[in-house]
């Protein structure tokens, strides 16, 4: 019988008073006990909705019976054959628009934890692994571009099929945003790492340094034997607004700005990539971007840190857990405000952020109530770093320089069905096809492709 | 990793590298540059590409000490390595067909930049004067290169002690005037100095190119650090650039944006000369 409690189990959790001042994982995990107490709550559904809901299908209620059971070795296997990133899908999927979402238990009460067992798993495997087999070569090679959640899915799975994969990335680290852009205290790069040299270790290899369209093109790396080409560059061309005062010296994009942080380190002492010092920051956006930005700026060490929303709190696209947590950090929302101009002082530094206030009109098209600004409403916050979190858009590189891949207006890969390009052999998927979405649909498209380009190649050579 | 095959000291500041870089070789074109990061603790720095050798598999590159991550690199010797260097970054600079002849203006270490097009220039054909400033004897470099790849090179000196006295920007403005009919000047150095030598060439109407050098990270279009105005608008230097019409870009604002980081910047060498460091 399972156990009824109407909410999950409590998870320990950093306080918000230490944690504002350090990078360490706010989250820090179920014990063995709380994992097992937790897994007891699922009904092992006849049609587990759960399982559908989860863009790469983990067989949910089958690990988490195992989980039930202390059998957590056998539950992280059953994770792993469909999931090639547990540790950080645990950590950084919205759970409550996927797998949580659709649990029968959400019903009445909270869903099961999925989220927290399937990273519960990850971390107690973490370890403990003995690295896996190379799986035996089949001759043929794939070559994968850039290094993000799409692509090492996608690796990885065509690895285990015993492809010869190579993944070219342009950064001097593998991973894409998960080391970029995803904070150390939402996701240890530790655990980016050992999932990545998992990878490595069933054969998958990684070149650095590698910007493809710059130096080497698409064409090439057909010319050089790949059967066929995945291309999961991201969405990685951030926007700016085009307000006046943009060039200012405080105004950074949310990409540069955690590519500072994260991925050069600038929070760490010793390591040489500079930081503005920042008093009073206001975060433009209301996305997981913006709240990594903002609760980022405030570990660095800003007393004021603003989320700047021109719609309001119900429509925030960020995670709840990250807002419930931006919110603990004290970090403030001014919704309903959308940014008209930066101020700079003599020194061409931000000073202050002049700002519209905005009402919610009418649901459009897609649903949602379009903001409309009140005129004469202009006020000013004194700031003095504006960081720019409206999303982002595909890098215009690779389409350059690849003749015959077509994108869309907003310059997204065009694919069919299968995750094939306009272009024969050159297969996509990720934020380079849909613009920015989700780890987890990345790794959603990464998996689906990855079987189409076993598919296509097994059929070219069958002929 | 990016062994170091060859180095030369080409002034007290400035060295000269070569690098093992068969992928970037193959490809690299003049106006082309690399991000290099020295080691793990090392911050993402932009270098233009000097010259390559697509046999060999190496590229030049030519630093000049001006703060902590080029004295990392410049502390470097032959057969140690560089962790990483991307490129070749940013697009290639194009020259109109037709043209006959080019005056290119260099500036300090960016006569390290401007030799490569001049280089190019003069292989084309066309007829290249080179004007190459520097503050004083002690301090040129590469003259024999230069003199290689150009039908006259003329050395100003701030203070005299070489060549002519006085700025780029007077010989260039001289050569104008004594009747040097130039379809195009590339100025590639200190900011302030191709602001200058964009500002001379405007009343003469001779189109003036310039190679943009704002921070940068990631050097491929992701962070927009390098953002400049040209025209009035926004570009990226690492993907829509490095090159840029001199009569467009804004360059009072990029020589603000250059002093973002000078405080981080002057503590960062203190630490660093201090001795005093993790890792």
């Amino acid at each position: 019988m399972a156990d009824m409690t109407l909410t999950k189990t409590p998870i320990a959790e950093q306080k918000p008073q230490e944690r504002i001042r350090n990078f360490k994982e706010v989250t820090l995990g179920y014990t063995a006990q709380e994992a097992m107490k937790e897994a007891a709550r699922c009904l092992n559904c006849k049609n587990k909705p759960c399982t559908t809901g989860c863009p790469v299908n983990v067989r949910i209620p089958e690990f988490i019976a195992k989980v039930a059971e202390g059998k957590f070795e056998e539950a992280y296997d059953i994770i792993k054959s469909t999931n090639a990133l547990p540790a950080v899908c645990g950590r950084v999927c919205p759970q409550e628009n996927q797998c949580e979402g659709k649990c029968v238990r959400g019903i009445k009460g909270e869903p099961v934890g999925i989220g927290r067992l399937e990273r519960f798993c990850a971390d107690y495997m973490m370890d403990k692994q003995k690295s896996a087999e190379r799986p035996e070569p089949n001759g043929h090679k794939v070559a994968v571009v850039g290094a993000g959640p799409s692509s090492l899915t996608a690796a990885g799975d065509l690895a285990k099929q015993g492809y010869e994969v190579t993944i070219y990335e342009a950064f001097h680290t593998a991973g894409g945003v998960l080391m970029y852009g995803i904070p150390e205290f939402r996701l240890p790069k530790e655990i980016v790492k050992k999932e990545i040299k998992a990878l490595e270790d069933i054969g998958v290899k990684i070149m650095t340094n590698m910007v493809i369209g710059k130096v080497l093109s698409v064409d090439e790396l057909i010319e050089m034997g790949n059967e066929a080409v995945f291309i999961g560059s991201g969405a990685g061309l951030p926007r700016f607004m085009g307000i006046e005062g943009e060039s200012l010296i405080g105004v950074y994009s949310a990409n540069e700005y955690l590519t500072r942080i994260n991925l050069m380190k600038a929070y760490k002492d010793g390591y040489d990539t500079p930081l503005l010092k920042s008093k009073s920051v206001a975060v433009v956006g209301g996305g997981n971007v913006a709240m990594d930005s903002a609760r980022s700026a405030k570990r660095m060490g800003a007393e004021n840190v603003y989320v700047v929303y021109r719609r309001s709190m119900d429509e925030l696209p960020a995670r709840k857990e990250e807002v419930h947590h931006a919110i603990e950090e004290g970090i403030e929302f001014h919704v309903l405000n959308n940014p008209v101009r930066i101020i700079g002082d003599e020194n061409d530094r931000v000073s202050e952020l002049e700002v519209v206030s905005m009402e919610l009109g009418e649901p459009d098209e897609s649903g949602r109530r379009s903001p409309i600004e009140i005129k004469g409403s202009e006020h000013t916050i004194k700031v003095d770093t504006v960081i720019m979190a409206i999303g982002t858009s595909p890098n215009p590189l690779i389409k350059k320089t690849t003749p015959g891949l077509e994108v869309n207006k907003r310059g997204c890969l065009v694919v069919d069905e299968a995750h094939s390009t306009t272009k024969e052999g050159v297969y996509a998927g990720g934020d380079a096809v849909t613009g920015a979405a989700t780890v987890i649909l990345a790794m959603g498209a990464g998996k689906s492709a990855a079987a189409q380009i076993d598919k296509f190649i097994k059929n070219k050579n069958a002929k | 990793m990016f062994k170091i095959l060859k180095k030369k000291q080409l002034n007290e500041n400035v060295v000269l590298f070569e690098i093992q870089a068969p992928f970037i070789a193959a490809k690299a074109e003049a106006g082309q540059f690399i991000i290099f990061r020295v080691d793990e603790f090392g911050e993402r720095i932009p270098l233009t590409i000097s010259d390559y050798d697509r046999q060999a598999g190496t590229i030049t590159i030519v630093v000049q000490t001006v703060g902590a991550s080029t004295l990392k690199l410049v502390k470097l010797g032959v057969g140690d390595c560089i962790s990483d260097v991307a490129g070749p970054l940013g697009v290639a600079t194009e020259y109109e067909d037709g043209i006959k002849k080019v005056a290119v203006v260099g500036g300090g270490v960016g006569c390290a930049i401007a030799y490569p097009q001049a280089k190019k220039l003069f292989n084309m054909g066309v007829d290249v004067d080179i004007i190459a400033g520097f503050r004083n004897k002690d301090i040129v470099i590469l003259e024999d290169e230069m003199k290689a790849v150009s039908n006259n090179l003329y050395i100003c000196t701030d203070d005299g002690s070489y060549g002519s006295k006085g700025f780029v920007t007077d010989k260039l403005k001289e050569l104008i005037e004594s009747g040097n009919k130039y379809d195009e000047v590339v100025a590639i150095g200190p900011v302030v100095m191709m602001k200058f030598v964009s500002r001379t060439t405007e009343p003469y109407g001779i189109k003036t190119l310039v190679s943009l050098n704002p921070i940068m990270i990631d050097g491929t279009g992701m962070c927009g650090g390098c953002r400049v105005t040209v025209g009035g608008k926004i570009r990226y230097a690492c993907v829509d650039g490095p090159d840029f019409d001199g009569h467009q870009v804004d360059f009072d604002e990029l020589m603000k944006r250059n002093s973002t980081y000078k405080e981080q910047e002057a503590e960062h060498i203190c630490r660093l000369t201090g001795g005093k460091r993790n890792g």
